[in-house]
């Protein structure tokens, strides 16, 4: 150590001159190192975190292992925090919940605010469960109706619209959901490929898309024998059996010849979802008020008294 | 000595020196005592000051109702969306630190800043319980015993106390403070208020207690900026030089073979000094402007029988005239020049404008937005239905009844959410609550024969005294039909 004749007797510090600051005491090559430690401070609260990580990996999970990790003492976890936020929320809403519950849905309209409060729980679970298939919007696509429009395959009644969700469409193993099968009219050989293609001239007449003509006139009486039964005499539709209007600007696969075409020789019969088993019955029926406020709800029918009578009578 | 020699700088650490007012009486020590009491008592009073609104609107004078997002100054509410009000205070309270600061140098900070105000507070406070400068300094030096420490816990549980009801008493600026004041006795406060007590409670003891000058000195951006706000027509405390002189005791004076200046050492003026400096040594930026060695030296001077004045407000300008012997100019002459006048203008102006803007303001307010998913619907009978979402803000302390239709869309039949589509109608009637923003959800259907992308307006007609309609243009989109062109051909 070349320096050491600085050094002061009984190995106190020495002092660099220039600065005024005292070396560490190593030398290299004639270059050495000033002593200027970390700030106090600065040092306790290094030491502080160390203190702190010893105390946060024994209260909560921190070493991982090979199928989970550590669980710490607190029993702290971020799928039990969630839960518990879950279960919050879940109380926090429970009264409003319980008042949709306890309300029969045609009087929801009479409290605005529990009304308000359904439709904002319906648009959430919508947007959970049914934008798959009818879009974000509620506007649908081919083959999945828009629900914002004042068409009805089965009927735009609170009531009905309910009954929709809770049981489906042609959903297999569900007793209660709504089913019906148009025929297959051209693959399955009940019409000729130009029968059919009368057909579809007449409903284009129906629709007021195309003007009357020979083929449209030839294609009426194909029209009353094989679809009027569903599709009523002039198209206007059947919705106890979710048989469509075919004289109105609407169509679920399209009113072009082509696809009306493609529809009468093969057919077409969506399947929707039955939820009663998925989810709950408030949830349901905030859904069915939702959908009812997208601007094509209808008021509940009015009870028809012929309707027993004819029951009765088959 | 050679090259590498030791450069001795001075530490850039300096230990605090602890500062001891002594206690003066005079005309800047009385305006400071009006002005300490007009702000404490504005601060503190203000948030009890009651205001009816009627039974739709808290009935505080001045409210920041953080949860409801709204501000309350007496007879004015204001909405976040009208925040800009707020900005505009701020950048006149900013304009104005400006406008004074060239007028008066630092006013603020020697008079009226908070951390003034409670540093000369704990400074009386300091003076009542240990005496004045001289038993401060003895018990300051004295070793720590039974009796000093005893002292001690006693003026820190004071400092706390009065931190506790001043500082704390900024929650009240944020509730209801009656029913706050209740609930935080009881308990049963929410917590972010006793939180906010907390700190403001700490930050007031520390800062005033404890921090005091040394806030002024090295913490506070303030000083550093007027620096360069201060010109030479500033009012500043000047100790005049050229008067005061060669200094001396009046015993020295009297054995001095040339005639001393007025000063006579007596340091009074450091003696008084809240942030510990002199003076005499001219401008510096511990100077708050406070004025208090103006009162010590003017008594001095009195003793002595010798004009008062020595130490005194004075602008640079003025103190050339003075060495040269002409008298200072007049008040006016000082304030009435150009950049005070700028200043003045902005300040001015910018208040002028909030104020038209204050009377000009809607208190009904619509926005619109059209539903773009789907765009538009199409409904069975060739009809178009669109889809828009209102958002009707009643800033009024009373329930407005509204009378929504839609302008320049030819037979047009809207209907909301919570209504039967078969109830469509030309016009429907919507209550939007006091003091609250009403969402509807607003359905137009026009028949097949006028759908057509155009452009219209929904307008919302009040239906009770007072006010006018508000309308927003928006659009009605639709399928382009390729007859459409054919059509116009025709009307021409």
């Amino acid at each position: 150590m070349t320096h050491e004749k600085d050094a002061p007797h009984g190995g106190g510090k020495v002092i660099d001159h220039a600065t005024g600051t005292a070396k560490v005491g190593h030398e290299w090559d004639g270059i050495e190192e000033l002593d200027t430690p970390l700030p106090r401070w600065w040092l306790w609260t290094f030491y502080a975190t160390i203190v702190f990580a010893l105390v946060y990996v024994v209260l909560y999970p921190a070493i991982p292992m090979l199928h989970s990790a550590s669980t710490g003492t607190l029993g702290w976890t971020s799928r039990g925090a969630l839960a518990e936020e879950m279960t919050q929320e879940q109380a926090e809403h429970r009264a409003v919940r319980a008042a949709i519950a306890a309300a029969p849905i045609e009087a929801l309209a009479a409290n605005p605010a529990l009304q308000r409060a359904a439709i904002e729980g319906g648009r959430a679970a919508f947007k959970v469960n049914c934008v798959q298939c009818h879009g974000a919007g509620a506007a649908g696509a081919k083959g999945y109706p828009n629900l914002n429009d004042d068409d009805w395959l089965w009927g735009g009644d609170l009531n009905t619209i309910q009954q929709t969700l809770i049981n489906g469409i042609r959903q297999p193993g569900n007793d209660a959901t709504r089913v019906s099968q148009m025929p297959s009219f051209g693959r399955d050989g009940i019409l000729t490929a130009a029968q059919v293609q009368d057909v579809v001239s007449h409903v284009r007449v129906l629709s007021k898309q195309d003007p009357a003509s020979a083929a449209p006139a030839r294609g009426a009486e194909l029209f009353a024998n094989n679809c009027a039964v569903c599709h009523g005499a002039i198209g206007e539709g059947n919705r106890a059996v979710g048989a469509p209007k075919i004289n109105d600007k609407i169509w679920l696969y399209g009113g072009d010849r082509a696809s009306l075409t493609e529809t009468v020789t093969n057919a077409h019969g969506g399947v929707m979802p039955a939820w009663g088993g998925r989810l709950d019955p408030v949830t349901i029926k905030m859904l069915a008020v939702y959908v009812h406020s997208l601007g094509g709800g209808e008021a509940a029918p009015a009870p028809a008294p012929a309707a027993p009578a004819t029951g009765a009578a088959q | 000595m050679n090259a590498l020699d030791p450069i001795v700088a001075a530490p850039l650490y300096a230990k605090r020196t602890a500062v001891f007012p002594r206690k003066i009486d005079g005309p800047f020590r009385r305006f400071k005592w009006l002005v300490m009491a007009v702000c404490l008592a504005v601060y503190w009073g203000t948030p009890w000051i009651r205001w009816d609104r009627g039974p739709h609107a808290p009935g505080q004078a001045v409210l920041v109702d953080l949860a409801h997002r709204r501000f309350y100054m007496f007879a004015i509410e204001i909405w976040p969306q009208e925040f800009y009000f707020v900005a505009g205070l701020l950048i006149m309270a900013g304009i104005g630190l400006f406008l004074v600061t060239s007028a008066v140098g630092r006013a603020w900070c020697g008079y009226a800043c908070p951390q003034t105000v409670w540093t000369d507070l704990y400074q009386h406070v300091d003076r009542l319980i240990d005496g004045d400068r001289n038993a401060q300094l003895r018990l300051n030096a004295a070793p720590w015993g039974a009796g000093k420490l005893v002292r001690r816990a006693f003026k820190w549980s004071v400092y706390l106390g009065i931190a506790f009801v001043t500082g704390g008493a900024w929650i009240f600026y944020f509730a209801d403070a009656p029913t706050l004041q209740r609930a935080f006795w009881t308990g049963t406060a929410a917590p972010v208020a006793y939180a906010a007590t907390g700190i403001l409670t700490f930050t007031t003891f520390w800062l005033g207690g404890f921090m005091r000058e040394q806030v002024c000195i090295y913490m506070c951006p303030w000083p550093r900026i007027q620096t360069a706000m201060l010109d030479e027509n500033s009012l500043i405390v000047t100790y005049k030089h050229w008067r005061g002189e060669p200094r001396g005791s009046l015993k020295e004076a009297k054995g001095a073979e040339t005639p001393l200046g007025d000063c006579i050492d007596c340091k009074q003026c450091m003696a008084v000094c809240p942030t510990g400096i002199d003076i005499r040594e001219g401008p510096q930026i511990g100077c708050i402007t406070c004025a208090l060695c103006v009162d010590a030296c003017d008594r001095a001077m009195a003793s002595v029988g010798r004009p008062r004045g020595l130490i005194d407000y004075c602008t640079l300008v003025d103190a050339e005239r003075e060495i040269k012997g002409t008298p200072a100019r007049s008040v006016m002459r000082v304030l009435l020049r150009p950049r005070l006048i700028a200043y003045f203008a902005v300040w001015g102006g910018i208040g002028l404008v909030l104020l038209f803007m204050l009377g000009a303001r809607e208190r009904l307010t619509l926005s619109v937005a059209h539903e773009r998913n789907p765009e538009f619907v199409q409904l069975s009978g060739g009809a178009v239905r669109n889809a828009f979402t209102l958002a009707l803000r009643n800033m009024e302390d009373r329930p407005r009844t509204l009378r929504l239709a839609a302008e320049h869309l030819p037979q047009a039949a809207i209907y909301t959410d919570d209504m039967d589509a078969h109830a469509a109608r030309g016009s429907i009637d919507v209550i939007v609550p006091a003091d609250s923003t009403a969402r509807v959800r607003l359905y137009a259907v026009v028949p097949a024969a006028a759908a057509r992308p155009q452009e219209f307006a929904i307008i919302a007609s009040p239906l009770d005294h007072g006010g006018r309609p508000v309308r927003r243009e928006t659009h009605f989109m639709a399928p382009e039909r390729h007859g459409d062109h054919e059509h116009e051909e025709e009307n021409e």
